[in-house]
């Protein structure tokens, strides 16, 4: 299955994955009405480590243990994709305490978001790596 | 065909028919569930009163879930036996079921203390089913007074559920302090701050000593008027299906980190067992929804011949009241790391070289970077711990950890 690998030692540390995130989550027409004046909230940080820059987002994990810690049954697999159901899910962030990335994250309405690989979205693909300049963040089978 | 045979219909059952359907897909597996309804998702019964869930998204499975994987439930049944000998499990009803492999996954069930008086109460509760759900809402009215006993996980819940349903709300418990399970003193003092700016009244480190009709009389010397009765003050594990045949029990089901009990082909797993806890090296009764689950999983997938073990189990607790979360894992021994923030709080506790335990509440982002720590018995001197005490993040586990995580799959 394609997921989105970091190469670390490309990433800039521009930040545009995590804009081009919330602008892809957002459900808005355009990237100025998703993301002005607005403190973003997007499915993939950057971190730092002295002058190296990555980003982060959900791995996908072949064996999730936020699946299996999933206090409503709000999470589950879909064709190897973690999705998360926002009508089931009741925000107590047990799968925030479990996860080992730190990839999931308490989102507005009282339900988790977390990346779902852009496949619930119009974007249809990753719009992180679409937007990367550097190829440091690339989607693909591994 | 090999038939296997699971007492109880919760988490720790759905895990453990994943666990057989991940092994055998053709052998026959029959749940006895003593509730009547397709498996829900246990912990929402109080989101359910809240309004923040409903009948449909409260389960835990999607409703074609048994037929999907061909399994036959007996609801409104009761396992009241089991002959380890002939393979065989008597039921209220008086039937009989034969099994090659049996799993235990009966859950625990609510403890209620005697007390004086309880008998004369015209309305009493437990909160532990959705029917028990069902019987508070109904007995409620926007006039209600509401005294419940037991300022643990679940009595809070309860409180919060029904928070907007009835007049008022007074919890009481013998601690001196809320959630005295999983916070210290310091902590829960935040929490009961909190749960007091929504309304809530306590009244702890005091007990009922008696009842009389609709008042309570308090060892205290105060008296509570109320309405409505709802007992929460702890659960037991179901444990006498295994203890009657002579399987090792404590205050669960001993199970080891097969979920094997100490009789041949019976397994047990979720809140009637009793494993070990990584972080006080301790066995105990962990009675979460998470390890339910994996534990049902565990023992499903040996059940079916395939072979799986947990070896890292933790207990720990996500429990949070209108926006103010607490998160808490393993045990709160080691050297103290504290940080204080308005309306919250982060302890970690390291002992040998090793993350052991935290608490957080109000900051609560990446927490899972922490209980991996815990989990993985990761040593502290091979990530950068003073970066990352301060903020869970990646970074200060350095490259090597970064791309196997980062660049292959995990
Ligand atoms: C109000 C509330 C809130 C909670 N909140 C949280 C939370 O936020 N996070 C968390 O991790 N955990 C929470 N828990 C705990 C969590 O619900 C349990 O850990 C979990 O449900 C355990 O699953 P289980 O399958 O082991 O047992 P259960 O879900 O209890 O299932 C056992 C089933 O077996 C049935 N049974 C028992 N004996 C027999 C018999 N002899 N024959 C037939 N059937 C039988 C019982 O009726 C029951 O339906 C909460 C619990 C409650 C009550
Ligand atoms: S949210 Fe975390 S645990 Fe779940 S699949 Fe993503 S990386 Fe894995
Ligand atoms: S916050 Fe939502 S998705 Fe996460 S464990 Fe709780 S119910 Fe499941």
């Amino acid at each position: 299955m394609k997921r989105v690998y970091v190469n670390e030692k490309w990433c800039l540390g521009c930040r545009l994955c995590e804009y081009n995130c919330a602008y892809a989550n957002s459900g808005e027409s355009s990237m100025i009405k998703a993301l002005r004046k607005k403190a973003i909230r997007p499915n993939i940080t950057v971190e730092e480590d002295g002058d190296i820059n990555f980003a982060v987002s959900c791995r996908h994990c072949r064996d999730p243990i936020c699946v299996k810690s999933c206090i409503s049954g709000a999470l589950s697999i879909k064709d190897g994709a973690v999705v998360v159901d926002h009508d089931k899910c009741v925000g107590c962030l047990t799968c925030v305490l479990v996860c080992p990335y730190g990839c999931i994250r308490e989102g507005e309405g009282g339900a988790v978001q977390k990346c779902e690989l852009c496949l619930n979205n119009s974007f249809g693909e990753p719009a992180c790596v679409k937007g990367c300049p550097n190829r440091a963040i690339v989607f693909e089978e591994r | 065909m090999k038939q296997y045979l699971i007492i109880g219909n919760g988490a720790a059952a759905v895990g453990a028919i994943e666990g057989i359907r991940s092994v055998d897909k053709n052998g026959e597996i029959t749940v006895i569930s003593r509730e009547n309804h397709h498996v829900y998702a246990r912990p929402l019964i109080s989101y359910y009163l809240e309004g923040k869930t409903d009948l449909k998204h409260i389960l835990y499975r999607p409703s074609d879930f048994y037929e999907k994987n061909s399994v036959n439930v007996l609801y409104g049944e009761e396992a009241v036996s089991v002959d380890p000998d002939g393979k065989t499990v008597a039921l209220k009803s008086g039937k009989k079921l034969g099994y090659d492999s049996l799993c235990v996954a009966a859950g625990s069930a609510p403890f209620v203390p005697p007390t004086e008086g309880l008998g004369s109460v015209p309305s009493v509760h437990s909160f532990m089913t959705l029917d028990d759900a069902e019987t508070l809402k109904s007995s409620l009215t926007p006039d209600s007074r509401v005294l419940i006993v037991g300022a643990g996980l679940i009595g809070l819940k309860c409180a919060e559920g029904i928070l907007g349903l009835c007049k008022e709300i007074t919890v009481c418990d013998l601690a001196p302090r809320v959630l005295s399970s999983i916070l210290d003193s310091d902590c829960a003092a935040i929490m009961q701050t909190h749960l007091e700016k929504m309304g809530i009244k306590f009244l702890l480190g005091d007990t009922v000593e008696k009842f009389d009709g609709s008042t309570a009389h308090m060892k205290s010397g105060c008296k509570v008027g109320f309405d409505v009765l709802v007992m929460a003050v702890g659960v037991r594990a179901n444990i006498s299906l295994v203890k009657e045949i002579g399987g090792e029990c404590g205050r669960g089901i001993s199970v080891n980190e097969k979920m094997q009990t100490t009789l041949s082909d019976i397994y047990a797993a979720g809140d009637c067992t009793e494993s070990f806890d990584i972080t006080s090296g301790t066995r105990r009764v962990m009675a979460i929804m998470p390890l339910a689950y994996m534990q049902g999983h565990c023992a499903g997938v040996n059940m079916a011949g395939g072979t799986e073990s947990i070896e890292n189990a933790l207990p720990m607790n996500s429990i949070g009241f209108a926006g103010l979360h607490c998160l808490t894992a393993g045990s709160y021994d080691g050297e103290c790391y504290e940080e204080r923030f308005e309306d919250g709080i982060k302890r970690l506790y390291v002992k040998d070289n090793l993350l052991n335990g935290f608490i957080l509440i109000g900051k609560i982002d990446r927490a899972g970077i922490y209980t991996s720590l815990i989990r993985n018995r990761t040593p502290l001197d091979t990530v950068d711990f003073e970066l990352l005490k301060k903020f869970p993040a990646l970074a200060p586990f350095g490259r090597t950890y970064r791309s196997e995580k980062l660049g292959g799959e995990v």
